[in-house]
């Protein structure tokens, strides 16, 4: 297999696709909670993606095609070589045996959450995995996050599978059971961290979040994806990409996420006319 | 009879105001009458101390004799023996501080042009094809090199030319460190970096891209590997804040992002895919090269911009050049002056800068005179940017686990000044050993390193 090669390319919902790299020095390296950083051809932008498992030489990585690189990167099949994959890259999740936790994985986030699920379960604690999205059509991963969880409890927003409502409304009902948690992992929209944090913090039931800011180098060089963690600059891509949920000023990283939205927007619709054009052309 | 015009030979540049707006070259080198006319200005001393101020100690008399006779090729050889990348040090080196401020010509008058007689040596042989690649047959030892910036490059051309295998680890994907990533095109052209490192990977050079050494590989997996002994060239680390209120909000940089994006990820083109912010008027903090490089690329990008330095003009740490620069460009510089807050509006987007003013007292530490805030001379600058140029702080991540390997104080690796480290088979250089400083000094370092390599690998036989 060469370099950064697809090995497999599979379409988890229209707008969730999985892709599985050739990258040996990394799969050996790679843990639950870390990220590496692509680029899908010379002139393309780095973006970050989080490990969701890696093994036998192949990393995988779940994206969204939300923007011009992601959906550059879509064009790209099996047997295609991506130009640059780089990592791993941040602090692994922390794993230890707490006891019971909960891990709430918000739409793609769930592809992250799965690793660290696993790690939690492996490690002996009871995992209540709680993967929230907006309708039953894009659920993604259940089998591998039923088979990486004591408890799967799928959530979607307008009801038509599992739990209606957010994954917090779910973890808020748990506890209100009368589970006690020991520890929530949170992995997911900034938004919706946010409110979990806000949750668990009246429940004091300590929480870590795993932070995806805008980033460039990712090794500690440009300083991008600082966010305020308890009064104190930190660095996602070397301090974390995990941090503990309560001390994160989460409205300055939503606003410091937005920063290119303009451009971003402008990126996708040319992207999509391009597209547009070489299916008229050809 | 020595040429005794009392001024430099003038190089030719692109009018300010036409550059301003560009990200071509601003200097555009000697032709061989003006090499030469200036190169002939030089008394060729006997006590050479030019040479004194030279980092990389290149035999600076004899190669400009060359010039003014005209024999390039041997000029080149001269130069391109002590030096492995002269039409980068030839543009980017402080000489004003170094050689050319030890120059007897600069007494009476202006100093021999040495960096620039440099430059055009370097670029004649790049045009003529002439490169100096030639090594000693291969010594069957591996190196391994952590970094491609200055340093790095230069540690691994001077072990390849003595016939070792060397590997170089960069982590980005583009060899050149800081040559890459921070200073800009307008500079120093990135096909000159791009020429350097082919000529590198021509003397037998390896150079691994996305290699991120203390993540996929770390110094110890290195020596399993076979290598024999490790230069760490990892560069200066992570840019440093003010730790005053607003320097998170939207349109606050470090100079090492705004850098990144500009030069390595080619922002300024329209159609990059990588964004940076447009921005009407833009304060950039600090008085380094650094600081210069951001405000002259926002400057680029259609910004007014505000140098905001707390001390004075005369103790800006930039080169005397690239000041000269930023202000024929329209740089505006507010000297003694010091940041306090950064405001933002409602969507948290950088509104404006409070700053204060300053006067100097007392020499400090660094024995610049210290500056301290005037009372009351509170007030705030409109911007809607701000580009934070402050220096940094160690990264110790390609290094940090490594038994026995020391740090000092600060956090860098610590290394004497021939590059060794505590551990017998570990050496260091660059801004990774010394903290921010100098292309020409990480270069320097380099050198030193290769020669204790080499004393290190020949002492085990």
């Amino acid at each position: 297999m060469k370099k950064y090669e697809i090995a497999t390319k599979k379409v988890l919902t229209p707008e969730i696709s999985q892709i599985s790299v050739y990258a040996p020095l990394v799969a050996a390296k790679a843990k639950a909670g870390q990220f590496i950083i692509l680029r899908v051809d010379e002139e393309g932008e780095r973006i970050p993606l989080t490990i969701s498992s890696a093994a036998d030489g192949l990393v995988t990585v779940i994206y969204q095609k939300i923007g011009g690189t992601t959906l550059a990167l879509d064009q790209l099949n099996e047997g295609d070589c991506l130009q640059d994959f780089v990592g791993p890259l941040g602090l692994p999740t922390e794993v230890e045996n707490v006891g019971r936790v909960a891990v709430l994985g918000g739409g793609l986030g769930c592809a992250i959450a799965l690793p660290v699920a696993r790690a939690l379960h492996q490690a002996g604690n009871q995992v209540d995995l709680i993967g929230g999205f907006k309708t039953k059509d894009i659920v993604i991963l259940e089998e591998e996050m039923g088979q990486a969880s004591t408890d799967l409890h799928i959530c979607t927003d307008d009801g038509t599978y599992g739990y209606h409502g957010f994954v917090t409304g779910k973890l808020e009902e748990l506890i209100n059971s009368g589970v006690k948690f020991d520890r929530v992992f949170a992995i997911g929209p900034l938004l919706m961290m946010k409110f979990a944090c806000k949750l668990t913090e009246k429940y004091n039931i300590p929480t870590t979040v795993s932070m995806n800011p805008i980033m460039i180098d990712g090794t500690g060089m440009c300083g991008c994806c600082r966010l305020t963690v308890d009064g104190e600059v930190k660095f996602a891509c070397v301090d974390g990409p995990d941090f503990d949920g309560h001390k994160v000023d989460f409205d300055e990283v939503i606003a410091r996420n937005a920063t290119y939205k303009e451009h971003e927007a402008k990126a996708k619709e040319k992207h999509l006319c391009r597209l547009g054009g070489g299916a008229m052309n050809g | 009879m020595a040429n005794m015009q009392m001024e430099k030979t003038p190089m030719p540049e692109q009018e300010a105001n036409v550059r301003n707006a560009n990200f071509k070259e601003v200097a555009l080198g000697y032709t061989l009458e003006q090499a030469q006319n200036e190169a002939q200005r030089c008394l060729n001393c006997k006590n050479k101390p030019c040479v004194s101020g030279c980092p990389v100690g290149i035999p600076i008399p004899e190669f400009v004799a060359k010039v003014a006779e005209g024999d390039l090729a041997g000029a080149y050889q001269l130069l391109s023996d002590a030096n492995a990348l002269p039409a980068i040090s030839g543009r980017v080196c402080p000489q004003e501080t170094q050689c050319e401020g030890k120059c007897v010509r600069g007494i009476k008058g202006e100093p021999v042009s040495i960096g620039r007689i440099e430059r055009f040596v370097a670029d004649w042989a790049a045009e003529n094809g002439i490169a100096n690649v030639a090594t000693a047959p291969k010594n069957g030892h591996k190196v391994a090199v952590i970094g491609s910036g200055p340093a790095g490059l230069t540690c691994a051309g001077e072990l390849a030319r003595m016939g070792y295998s060397v590997s170089v680890f960069e982590a980005f994907h583009t060899p050149g460190g800081v040559l890459s990533y921070g200073i800009p095109e307008f500079r120093l052209p990135k096909a000159i970096v791009k020429r350097e490192v082919a000529n590198l990977e021509k003397m037998g050079v390896d150079i691994e891209l996305n290699m991120v050494i203390g993540k996929v590989l770390t110094i110890t997996e290195l020596f399993e590997q076979g290598y024999e002994a490790v230069f760490i060239g990892s560069g200066a680390g992570l840019p440093m804040f003010m730790k005053i209120p607003g320097e998170s909000l939207v349109g606050v940089y470090s100079a090492n992002e705004y850098l990144t994006r500009i030069n390595l990820m080619k922002a300024y083109k329209e159609d990059s895919p990588t964004p940076v912010l447009h921005n009407k008027k833009v304060a950039v903090v600090g008085g380094g090269n650094v600081a210069m490089d951001a405000a002259r690329c926002a400057k680029r990008l259609g910004a007014e911009v505000h140098i905001v330095y707390r001390r004075s003009e005369a103790e800006l740490p930039a080169r005397a050049e690239e000041v000269h620069h930023a202000k024929e460009e329209g740089i505006i510089f507010d000297l003694l002056t010091n940041p306090v807050s950064i405001e933002g509006d409602e969507t948290g987007h950088v509104q404006s800068m409070t700053c204060v003013r300053m006067e100097l007292g007392e020499p400090d530490a660094s024995g610049r005179r210290r500056p301290v805030v005037k009372e009351g001379s509170e007030f705030k600058m409109e911007v809607d940017a701000v580009v934070m140029s402050l220096g940094t702080q160690p990264n110790p991540m390609s290094y940090d686990g490594t038994p026995g390997l020391e740090k000092t104080r600060k956090g860098c690796v610590q290394a004497d000044e021939g590059g060794c480290t505590s551990c017998p088979a570990i050496f260091a250089g660059g801004d990774a050993a010394t903290g921010a400083a100098t292309v020409i000094l990480a270069m320097g370092a380099g050198k030193s390193a290769a020669k204790s390599i080499d004393a290190y690998i020949k002492s085990k036989q």
